[in-house]
């Protein structure tokens, strides 16, 4: 099952890191990602496979939100479908 | 591929323009709890609900985590229990209103719709019980919502009721502060798939369970149209259909799921614009968006009709099956726009009525004040009954006259259900036409002008 990760924020060191983190750590595979930094605002997209995940959907996007929290920052995992069916016909 | 800024476009919508699904509503059949003994009736009736529903507010809140799609409430309709319940032998209907409270309270829903009676053409003897029993019923619980359906386009008004309904309507207030009223509707032409409350019920028509979806954003139509500002009317339109489509795509996906997980059929989604007392999610922006000063500025009707035809377009095709309300809604308490315009004397009833010609529903959470009397109110209702019939839509009466309180005061009803400035009403007394009672006739459809 594909997944958007997006994480939204005031740009700081090892925000991938600490995010990829999770993600490996719960084996979930990261399949693309993009990032900007638009004047000290940092905008990161993943997408990411959560089929082989160890944990559940939500203990997964708590435990992103958790860490978003730690670093002021906005972290979000989404099923792909919910932009498949706003964006496309 | 889903490209970038879609992504970041559909975040911006969630996290700043209050862009949720409003409600997930199970309506569940309850014709087949019926008994001559009241008790079996309540067991019946608590038994298959708390069965139904008992998954609902668990899903629902999976879904939402999974999506990363607010969903505001769950909510629970059921048969109109004056159907339902008719056969029991019990003048004390508030019985079976205090049973649904037990029930929803039980599985965790926020509301639960369908204290209700269809009385257009006539009573039957469970229509009197049920609505003699709605003020003590509504006071009694802090669930279960009511609706009455007092005319249609095919059967005209039953004056009768519209009379009746004004007394219930200020006794239920009287016996409540005001709070019951807020939990009461008098509608014509009643929808039987409305997921949203306090009109919600599960009409005869539907199925024995199914999923019906109420999805909302009135932030989302006012942050598109900032970027069309000063332009022709016809790009505000296309604008408005184009973001209806996105929101209720994204409905239709929560109803979808929502129906595969519970294991229920789905019913519909509607598209309606519901706005909450949050900054931001109201629809009185749109209408100032689109270049009114204020809400009940002369056009306000205009701009009202444009965005209701336009959510329902761009709504109608992102969905397989649309119904329930599907438009705008303006109830008053609820949204942050309409409260700043009728406390400073800028939107007025009769403007709001105007505006229901053209809006989804009808007058919606307007407080009155105390001394309002129960034939004002029937007056209201009649006129609003009389807007639905003629035009072949849907209208309904949300108002509540609020015990000791006079123009100028604030009612605070708290939650989803916001807090009203009491509005004045025309002080002359409709009381001689309405103690006439009797029918007003289903209207003539031909030399329509």
């Amino acid at each position: 099952m594909r997944s958007i990760v997006t994480v939204i924020g005031k740009d700081t060191v090892g925000i991938i890191a600490s995010v990829c983190a999770i993600l490996a750590a719960e084996g979930v595979n990261i399949l693309d990602i993009s990032q900007t930094v638009l004047q000290d605002y940092f905008t990161m997209i993943m997408i990411v496979d959560t089929a082989e995940c160890r944990i559940s959907f939500a203990e997964l996007s708590d435990k992103l939100r958790a860490e978003g929290e730690k670093k002021s920052l906005d972290i979000r995992i989404q099923r792909e479908d919910i932009f498949e069916a706003m964006h496309r016909i | 591929m889903i490209t970038q800024s879609e992504i970041m476009q559909t975040i911006d919508m969630l996290s700043h323009q209050h862009l949720d699904v409003r409600t997930i509503t199970m309506g569940i059949s309850i014709r087949d709890c019926a008994s001559d003994d009241p008790k079996v009736c309540c067991d019946k009736i608590y038994d298959k609900i708390t069965k139904a529903a008992r998954n609902l507010v668990r899903t629902g809140e999976d879904i939402e985590r999974e999506f990363g799609i607010p969903i505001v409430n769950k909510r629970i309709s059921v048969t109109p229990v004056a159907i339902a319940c008719e056969s029991a032998k019990t003048e004390d209907f508030a019985i079976f209103a205090r049973t649904l409270d037990r029930a929803a309270k039980e599985v965790g829903v926020n509301f639960l719709g369908g204290f209700s009676a269809l009385v257009q053409k006539g009573f039957t003897s469970g229509d009197r019980r049920l609505i003699a029993s709605i003020p003590e019923a509504l006071s009694t619980t802090d669930l279960v919502c009511s609706s009455v359906n007092v005319g249609s386009t095919r059967a005209g008004i039953n004056m009768d009721a519209v009379k009746m309904m004004g007394e219930t309507i200020k006794t239920a207030a009287d016996m409540s502060g005001g709070m019951a009223c807020a939990k009461l509707v008098v509608f014509c032409n009643a929808v039987e798939d409305n997921p949203f409350m306090a009109g919600a019920f599960h009409g005869v028509g539907e199925p024995e369970c199914c999923i019906n979806v109420g999805v909302s954003g009135p932030g989302v139509v006012s942050s598109a149209l900032k970027a069309v500002r000063g332009q022709p009317l016809n790009v505000v339109a296309e604008t408005v259909k184009k973001t209806a489509f996105r929101i209720t795509r994204m409905g239709e996906l929560v109803a979808q799921e929502a129906s595969k997980r519970l294991g229920v059929p789905f019913g519909i989604v509607d598209l309606s614009l519901a706005p909450t007392p949050a900054i931001g999610d109201s629809v009185a922006d749109i209408l100032e968006e689109m270049g009114l000063e204020s809400v009940g500025a002369p056009g306000t009707t205009a701009a009202l009709a444009l965005l209701n035809d336009a959510v329902k377009k761009g709504g109608v095709m992102a969905s397989s099956n649309v119904g329930g309300l599907s438009g705008a809604f303006i109830p008053v308490s609820e949204d942050a726009g309409m409260i700043r315009a009728a406390e400073s004397g800028k939107l007025t009833i009769e403007k709001l009525e105007a505006m229901t010609c053209v809006c989804s529903v009808g007058l919606d959470m307007i407080a009155v004040p105390g001394d309002t009397t129960a034939a004002q109110i029937s007056g209201i209702i009649a006129d609003e009954a009389a807007i639905g019939m003629v035009n072949n839509k849907t209208t309904a009466v949300r108002v509540i006259p609020v015990p000791g309180k006079g123009v100028g005061e604030r009612v605070d009803f708290g939650g989803l259900l916001g807090t009203a400035p009491i509005m004045p009403v025309n002080a002359n007394s409709p009381a001689e036409f309405i103690a006439r009672a009797g029918r007003i006739p289903a209207p003539l459809h031909s030399l329509r002008n």
